[in-house]
């Protein structure tokens, strides 16, 4: 019948339709506004729609994902600030853009450079969020941030990214990638016990 | 008084209205009825785009917002949302479509090529950042920003525009907006308001490079 | 030799024309020099008699330290078989080339571009004009010693960013505050811009030829750069009489992003993430055909598990890649979004995957040389496997379903937008569109790359060459990609993910190479020249949506305004690909 691929076609908009509101009624209240309704909407079952509903709920992102770039410091044990760059330029000799200005410390007194940055810029308007600058720092210092919430009114008092912004405290990098996190301390741990086995125990003489 | 301060002078409010209705109540009901409606101008460039097309598909929906209704034509739109890398051969249609939308107009300038270059800026035929050329409401930075990080900049622009005020806007002055003038593309791309700078800046290339020549002559 | 051996073999070029021409015996470099007299003889002979029939590149090279502009063309059988690369060498101040479009008219939009780009004239080139810049624009920016306006160092990374990093954007050191720059004595109120004028006289002189008689007015109309149709920012200007369309020019280098010439700074690891951005949708694969050009030159080969995923990857992409072009085919055809919104619901679920593998949903930014950057992590594994083996066979076979039986599809696609094989061939067509044009070629089947060879899978391919045959095509590879990866996911052994140990210092011998990929859209290819140095010395994308261009003038004239849209959407371009 001329029509027939015209009809089936409306039929299946028509099922898409009904299955969303036949879901809504199968899970009921918790298929929106929890963390697992929105893995129900989210996995390859899914049935009808799955619309995001944000602002109220956010999708959460993967650990992998990468937006700009941040600072990472310790919090040593008198609460002072312990920033692990060492300002070796790796990252700013890596970015494809070209967007990371460091400038390093130099001791007043010899002039020699001191392995922590006295400046860090970060122009987020040129970065492109390739992840490199973090994939190729060997100190762990520098890594990349989920906040993805960074509209604002004016770009020349806020896109570029001083020290003071960027600096983030090491406990919330383990709450935004807990498994990274786990492995490089496990790594860093590894090579204390290394270091400590290979140093001769104290008290014989050197 | 200069076109500058006659484009912001405030709008004389009508004798008759005067005692009806106060003002601020009727900036609320206004902003609340023109923030809910913003229309975007389908106007994807690059990259940032098809992240612009995601957040208007099913799963980030921004009609829940009001803005469904995406429009090519220039004359029905509200918002622009330039998205991608702004180069000097569309500069002038950009310019072009910014002029044709009618008044109250807002821009957002998503991702990071069109707030300032982004990635590209280096290139020979890349602007950096579409401010260049026309006034930007709200910027959205990422390479490209995802449909929740679109969303709260849309959100954003609704924040801004519920502070807005009829009485001070700049849409509802008496003077009319004088357009802004096309930019040209000759040897490099050319904007009108900056003539007399090329040309001195042109006059003083010619005069060190006549001086060279004659300092390597002599 | 019989004419099977000719056609199979490959050709000692130096022995069978040896006054004429002579092999590449730079360090790392394949091929042959030809006499530039002599190119038409010697490309006629490779094309009727030896079979190359399909010009696969047209590029050009500036050899700033010999004084030499060279051209490289790279030819292939369409029966199957390696590239062939022959070469060209002018000099740098007079470069003048005898233009290959009346042998192979799909030459046409590249030699614009090596004309735009570098200045090489192509002497028998019927409309010899600027590609991608404009009528007007000052000097050929791929030379080796034009510099632009923001020129800071000839390769990165720069000094001023460490240890001195005195943060300023690149506009507050120009006196204009953008990336401009004038010539000397430049007075701009003097300048009558050129205003597409030379672009309209190359339409009316089809009209002249044929009422020289009549003085008549034909139409002209400007489809783009704004509009809703053109997936983009590409201009299309037609020349109608009444609604039917004489000629049609596309116009592009409207998102002319200078990829190039930034290429040459960046070091080859830095380019990595920019080629995310040529076909933005398809980000995974143009990232395997960069690594596997750079790869050649190295010498290195991937292990097996990065192997596997990267035929994972490339796979999940061509299925991204076709739910869109065939939602956007649906778009332009008049069926406002509601296809789109099906397609883009399975590209939302595939691209969930990317971003846990990844980080990042479009620019994936993943490949190495050598192998991968991270792991696949056991939960996206498991994930993808649900997708393959559940959703995906289900949601193609329902996409199908709605769209190909339908009366206003079938109408508005059969038997529009006609290519035969033979003018796909010579227009230089890949992808589905020479696929669906009856020509069989398929780069995973012609010249296997990867582990492509170790997986049983059909090549789609049409008989008719019209839009509803493109249709089809891409319906049925994305069936035979959803087989590739049962395959692959249930091979997928464990094991390391990277030759050797990650570096940012790439040390890439110098030489010459040509990586090729079938992307989504057609035959995605690289051509790296490199020195030794951290830097390419020349980087050129064969973009197949810019080449697959040229057949859309062909195809259009004849048809009405609503065809060239859907006819524009069944080559499926992308603007990042087409004006890289």
């Amino acid at each position: 019948m001329n029509g027939k691929g015209i009809l089936s076609g409306l039929l299946i908009t028509l099922r898409h339709f009904v299955d969303t509101y036949l879901e809504d009624l199968k899970v009921g209240r918790k298929r929106y506004g929890t963390a697992e309704g929105i893995e129900m909407r989210r996995s390859s079952d899914t049935r009808g729609i799955f619309t995001i509903q944000y602002p109220e709920e956010k999708l959460p992102v993967p650990e992998e994902f990468r937006f700009v770039p941040f600072l990472v410091y310790d919090v040593k044990e008198d609460g002072e600030k312990a920033v692990r760059c060492t300002s070796c330029g790796i990252c700013a000799k890596v970015c494809p853009p070209q967007c990371i200005w460091i400038e390093r410390s130099v001791d007043a007194a010899t002039g020699k450079p001191i392995p922590t940055p006295a400046e860090f810029f970060i122009d987020v308007d040129v970065c492109m969020n390739c992840g490199m600058c973090a994939e190729f720092c060997p100190f762990d210092a520098i890594r990349m941030d989920h906040d993805y919430e960074m509209a604002s009114y004016d770009r020349h008092k806020h896109h570029i990214l001083n020290k003071e912004r960027l600096l983030k405290p090491a406990s919330y990098y383990a709450e935004i990638r807990p498994t990274s996190y786990r492995r490089e301390e496990a790594e860093k741990a590894a090579k204390e016990a290394a270091k400590a086995a290979a140093r001769p125990p104290a008290g014989t003489a050197a | 008084m200069s076109e500058q301060e006659r484009r912001t002078e405030p709008y004389e409010i009508p004798e008759e209205m005067k005692s009806q209705v106060a003002v601020t109540t009727l900036d609320k009901i206004y902003n609340w009825g023109r923030s809910n409606s913003v229309w975007p101008m389908m106007f994807g460039l690059a990259c940032c785009a098809i992240e612009m097309i995601a957040t208007a598909a099913s799963r980030y929906d921004f009609s829940r917002f009001g803005m469904e209704v995406m429009r090519p034509s220039p004359r029905q739109a509200d918002v622009m949302i330039v998205s991608g890398t702004v180069t000097k051969k569309m500069i002038p249609t950009i310019v072009r479509l910014y002029n044709q939308m009618p008044e109250p107009k807002y821009v957002i300038a998503m991702g990071a090529c069109a707030c300032g270059g982004g990635p590209f800026k280096e290139g020979y035929t890349v602007v950096s950042g579409v401010d260049r050329f026309i006034p930007v409401d709200v910027y959205i930075v990422g390479c490209p920003p995802t449909p929740q990080s679109l969303l709260n900049g849309l959100i954003t622009l609704q924040k801004k525009m519920e502070q807005e005020s009829i009485a001070t806007s700049r849409w509802y002055s008496k003077a009319p907006s004088q357009p802004i003038p096309i930019p040209v593309l000759g040897p490099d791309l050319m904007d009108p308001r900056k003539f007399d700078l090329i040309r001195q800046q042109s006059a003083a290339k010619k005069a060190a490079q006549t001086a060279d020549g004659e300092v390597e002559n002599e | 030799m019989s004419d099977l051996q000719t056609q199979t073999l490959v050709p000692q070029l130096d022995t069978i024309f040896p006054d004429w021409v002579r092999p590449d015996d730079r360090a790392g470099y394949q091929g042959y020099i030809v006499e530039t007299e002599h190119l038409l003889a010697v490309a006629k002979a490779l094309r009727d008699t030896y079979g190359y029939d399909l010009l696969s590149s047209v590029t050009g090279v500036d050899y700033l330290p010999e004084g030499k502009l060279e051209v490289v063309y790279h030819v292939f059988r369409t029966t199957g078989g390696p590239i062939f690369v022959y070469k060209v060498q002018v000099p740098r101040d007079n470069p003048v080339v005898p233009s290959l479009v009346p042998l192979y008219p799909g030459a046409e939009l590249q030699e614009r571009e090596a004309y735009d780009l570098l200045g090489i004239r192509f002497e028998g080139h019927p409309d010899l004009r600027r590609i991608l810049t404009w009528e007007g624009f000052a000097g050929h920016p791929l030379r080796k010693d034009w510099h632009e306006p923001y020129f800071e160092e000839e390769a990165k990374p720069y000094k001023s960013r460490w240890p001195e990093g005195q943060v300023r954007r690149a506009e507050d050191l120009n006196p204009f505050a953008d990336n401009v720059d004038y010539p000397a004595g430049f007075d701009p109120e003097s300048l009558v811009p050129d205003a597409d004028d030379t672009l309209y006289k190359t339409l009316f002189r089809v009209q002249q030829a044929q009422h020289p008689e009549i003085k008549t007015d034909a139409i002209v109309v400007n489809l783009g750069p704004q509009h809703p149709s053109t997936h983009g920012v590409f201009r299309m200007v037609a020349l109608l009489e009444g609604e039917k369309i004489l000629d049609l020019k596309p116009v592009m280098g409207y998102l002319h992003r200078n990829h190039e010439k930034i290429a040459e700074r960046n070091t080859f690891l830095q380019n990595m993430p920019f080629t995310d951005r040529l076909d933005y949708i398809a980000s995974m694969s143009n990232n395997f055909a960069y690594a596997l050009a750079v790869e050649k030159l190295m010498g290195v080969q991937p292990p097996e598990r990065a192997e596997y995923i990267r035929v994972i990857m490339a796979e999940l992409t061509r299925i991204v890649s076709h739910f869109i072009a065939v939602g956007f085919l649906l778009n332009d055809l008049g069926a406002f979004f509601t296809p789109s919104l099906y397609g883009i619901k399975e590209r939302e679920l595939i691209v969930d995957i990317f971003e846990m593998v990844s980080g990042s949903r479009m620019m994936c930014n993943y490949f190495r040389f050598g192998g991968l950057a991270r792991d696949m992590s056991p939960e996206a594994v498991q994930k993808t496997k649900e997708l393959v083996n559940d959703r995906l066979p289900r949601k193609i076979d329902e996409f199908d379903r709605y769209l190909t039986e339908n009366e206003i599809v079938r109408q508005r696609c059969e038997g529009v937008g006609v290519l035969t094989p033979e003018d796909a061939i010579a227009l230089s067509a890949t992808g589905p569109v020479l696929r669906a044009s009856g020509v069989p070629y398929d780069v995973r089947r012609a010249e296997p790359y990867s582990i492509y060879d170790r997986f049983d899978f059909d090549v789609a391919y049409g008989l008719h060459g019209d839009i509803y045959d493109r249709y089809l095509v891409r319906m049925e590879e994305m069936r035979q990609s959803v087989r590739i990866l049962k395959q692959a996911l249930r091979d997928l052994p464990e094991g390391p993910i990277m030759t050797g140990k990650p570096a940012y210092q790439v040390r890439v011998p110098a030489g010459e190479s040509y990586g090729r990929v079938e992307g989504p859209k057609g035959e995605l290819g690289f051509y790296l020249v490199s020195n030794g140095k951290p830097n390419p010395w020349r980087y050129h994308v064969r973009a197949p949506t810019f080449i697959n261009l040229t057949s859309l003038a062909p195809m259009s004239r004849g048809g009405k305004v609503a065809d060239v849209v859907a006819i524009l959407g069944s080559i499926d371009i992308v603007l990042g690909e087409v004006d890289r």
